[in-house]
């Protein structure tokens, strides 16, 4: 196992380093002056030259590589160009808000994703399977920004039930520690607070839940059907197990092996449908900032952004490879 | 489905024996459902996009009328008006074509150039194989849309950066199904012959193996369309895609935000559009996946 490890490790290494370059290419990827572009037509001499300098635009490509490299390897992602203030910090606090609205939409996609599979398997062709397998089909057509203003008319706009955006109501304040609300909200052990943080999570949290939903319903349908069709699962059965334990025990676990490499992949498009979700939630993560900075052509946020959401992508599903090899070890010896 | 009784005519044979691959995964597609609900909804939009600007040509830029300004749905606009007291359902039949000339260029795009990577890396193996690969792990290495949209943000928003942007996001998926056809077929007995005649790589890869790793491909395809217009509307939402006035879907959505509350068929009508024509291309795409390989699942 520990071998498995090291040789994914390994096989990192020319990935990240791919991805470092493609990152670094961006900004010389606009058409023109990237520093007339990012500061305008109007900008001061000064000011321009200022940029450039510290953009090291005026030496080698292959220096100003290395050398952002070796910043960014130090955790500097550069500084913003519309408030002069580092990446990285706002970074740091931008993240939790994301990392949590993704968590939550996890935590929703799969649950009902892999319930509504394992419910459509076992009463395969019945009006449920057909019912959630033609949701399923819609939900992934559909687009979540569309769906997310939807679920704003109908439960935020003239019925009051869910609020619309941000984290927490605008009168209340909480006293940040780890960033994470539903956690800083319980460190001061204000239940009040701790609601009304998941009461602003539950629309968001749903919509972006979307983006897996229909998926993980459809491949543990699929996965289980094939599943049940085994020799073990007759033999349970033949046994006289009760069919739930049949199906929990002795089903689901082996189901559940791909499912969990999707779920992997699929946090891609949950990161990418964060940046919709905040957009529409003015929901104060990533997203939203990445978001904001495209439109102020503020290229190293963009950067920065782009940079670390492809890493955590990178080291999520390594975990999910090695967790994978864990549960199912034929994989180790391939 | 008919049962024939007794031996079958001469005629029966002749036409049996004409019938290759495509024409029974044609006759499996129109009997399944979803095949052929796609296979509707598809030619549908495909219709309405070809058709439109020629019975009703339209110019977005003096398509105005302020005093028609945000509308409910009535018999005259059944879709209601936007901000400019412009008709809401002939701009989503006029964006018809938008979408879908966004969604078959990408796909060629991409397919063709995933797919000449992947068959290259597939074929050749070896230092290719790993070089390609490795790309393609670069490329996915980034969360798709938040690529694509570095990409547009780059390059300036506009439908051809969004186009090239939501293609090259594309590419790898092509790569990894070709290669892996190709590493499939490449095993066969009758590459072996090939190759032991002497007949050129390029001719082996042309004649005997692309027309075998079709399959998967069309099917990879028919999704990919649907996937590029739900791409391409994202972008579009966020201002980043097509620019005003085009009838773009997902430009007319963002477009609409700020009346929500008051003129919330601005905004659900260009979503049903995307969602129909996207629904069409997946059911057409699962269709077609169960007609070409009835082995395969999901």
């Amino acid at each position: 196992m520990a071998q498995y490890i090291v040789r994914r490790l390994l096989a990192l290494i020319p990935v990240l380093f791919g991805v470092s370059i493609l990152v670094f290419s961006l900004i010389r990827m606009i058409p023109g002056d990237p520093v007339i572009v990012m500061l305008g037509e109007r900008a001061r001499p000064e000011d321009i030259a200022r940029l450039r300098e510290q953009m090291g635009f005026n030496r080698p490509v292959y220096v100003q590589y290395i050398e952002w490299l070796g910043r960014v390897v130090r955790g500097d992602l550069g500084t913003s160009i519309i408030n002069r203030t580092p990446v990285m910090d706002e970074l740091k606090q931008r993240l939790p808000a994301t990392i949590e609205m993704v968590l939550v939409a996890m935590l929703i996609g799969t649950t009902v994703g892999i319930g509504v599979g394992i419910l459509s398997a076992i009463k395969q062709n019945s009006w449920l399977d057909v019912l959630s397998m033609f949701g399923a089909l819609i939900g992934v057509s559909m687009p979540i920004y569309w769906l997310a203003l939807i679920l704003i008319y109908a439960l935020a706009v003239n019925r009051k039930i869910l609020p619309p955006s941000a984290r927490i109501d605008v009168e209340l304040t909480v006293v940040r520690q780890t960033g994470f609300m539903l956690i800083d909200t319980l460190l001061m052990r204000d239940l009040k607070l701790f609601w009304n943080a998941v009461w602003h999570l539950i629309l968001p949290g749903f919509v972006l839940s979307t983006v897996i939903m229909p998926i993980l319903a459809r491949l543990t349908r699929s996965s289980m059907l094939e599943v049940l069709r085994q020799d073990y699962v007759r033999t349970a059965r033949s046994k006289g197990l009760r069919e739930q334990v049949v199906i929990m025990r002795h089903a689901l676990k082996n189901a559940l092996l791909p499912v969990v490499t999707v779920l992997g992949l699929q946090l891609g498009g949950l990161l990418g449908g964060a940046l919709l979700t905040e957009t529409i939630f003015s929901w104060p993560g990533m997203g939203l900032w990445t978001y904001r900075a495209i439109l102020s052509r503020d290229y190293p946020i963009v950067q920065g952004a782009v940079l670390i959401s492809a890493t955590i992508y990178v080291f999520v599903n390594l975990l999910v490879d090695i967790s994978y090899a864990y549960l199912d070890p034929r994989i180790r010896y391939h | 489905m008919t049962v024939s009784v007794g031996l079958p005519t001469q005629a029966e044979l002749t036409i049996r024996r004409s019938r290759g691959l495509f024409i029974d995964a044609w006759r499996r597609l129109l009997a399944s459902w979803n095949g052929r609900v796609g296979l509707v909804i598809v030619l549908l939009t495909v219709s309405i996009g070809v058709i439109a600007p020629i019975v009703d040509p339209y110019d977005p830029h003096i398509d105005s009328n302020l005093s028609q300004a945000r509308q409910a749905p009535s018999i005259e606009h059944p879709f209601g008006t936007d901000r400019l007291g412009r008709d809401v359902l002939r701009r989503i039949i006029h964006g018809t074509r938008i979408s879908l000339t966004v969604g078959v260029l990408v796909v060629l795009g991409s397919g063709s150039v995933g797919a000449v990577l992947g068959m290259a890396s597939g074929y050749f193996g070896g230092t290719v194989d790993s070089v390609v690969m490795r790309l393609m792990d670069i490329l996915l290495a980034f969360p798709a849309i938040l690529l694509a949209i570095a990409i547009v943000a780059v390059r300036g928003p506009g439908l051809g950066n969004t186009m090239l942007a939501v293609a090259v996001v594309g590419i790898p998926g092509y790569a990894r199904v070709m290669r892996s056809m190709v590493l499939s077929i490449r095993a066969r007995d009758y590459i072996t012959a090939a190759q032991a005649v002497g007949v050129k790589d390029l001719r082996i890869m042309a004649r005997h193996i692309f027309p075998n790793a079709l399959s998967p491909l069309i099917v990879q395809a028919t999704l990919g369309v649907g996937g590029a217009i739900l791409f391409a509307a994202a972008l579009g939402f966020l201002g980043l895609g097509a620019q005003p006035p085009a009838p773009e879907w997902g430009a007319m959505i963002g477009d609409s935000i700020p009346f929500l509350r008051t003129s919330p068929h601005m905004v659900f009508f260009p979503g049903m559009a995307i969602m129909l024509s996207v629904l069409g291309f997946n059911l057409l795409g699962d269709g077609l996946r169960d007609a070409l390989d009835p082995q395969m699942t999901v």
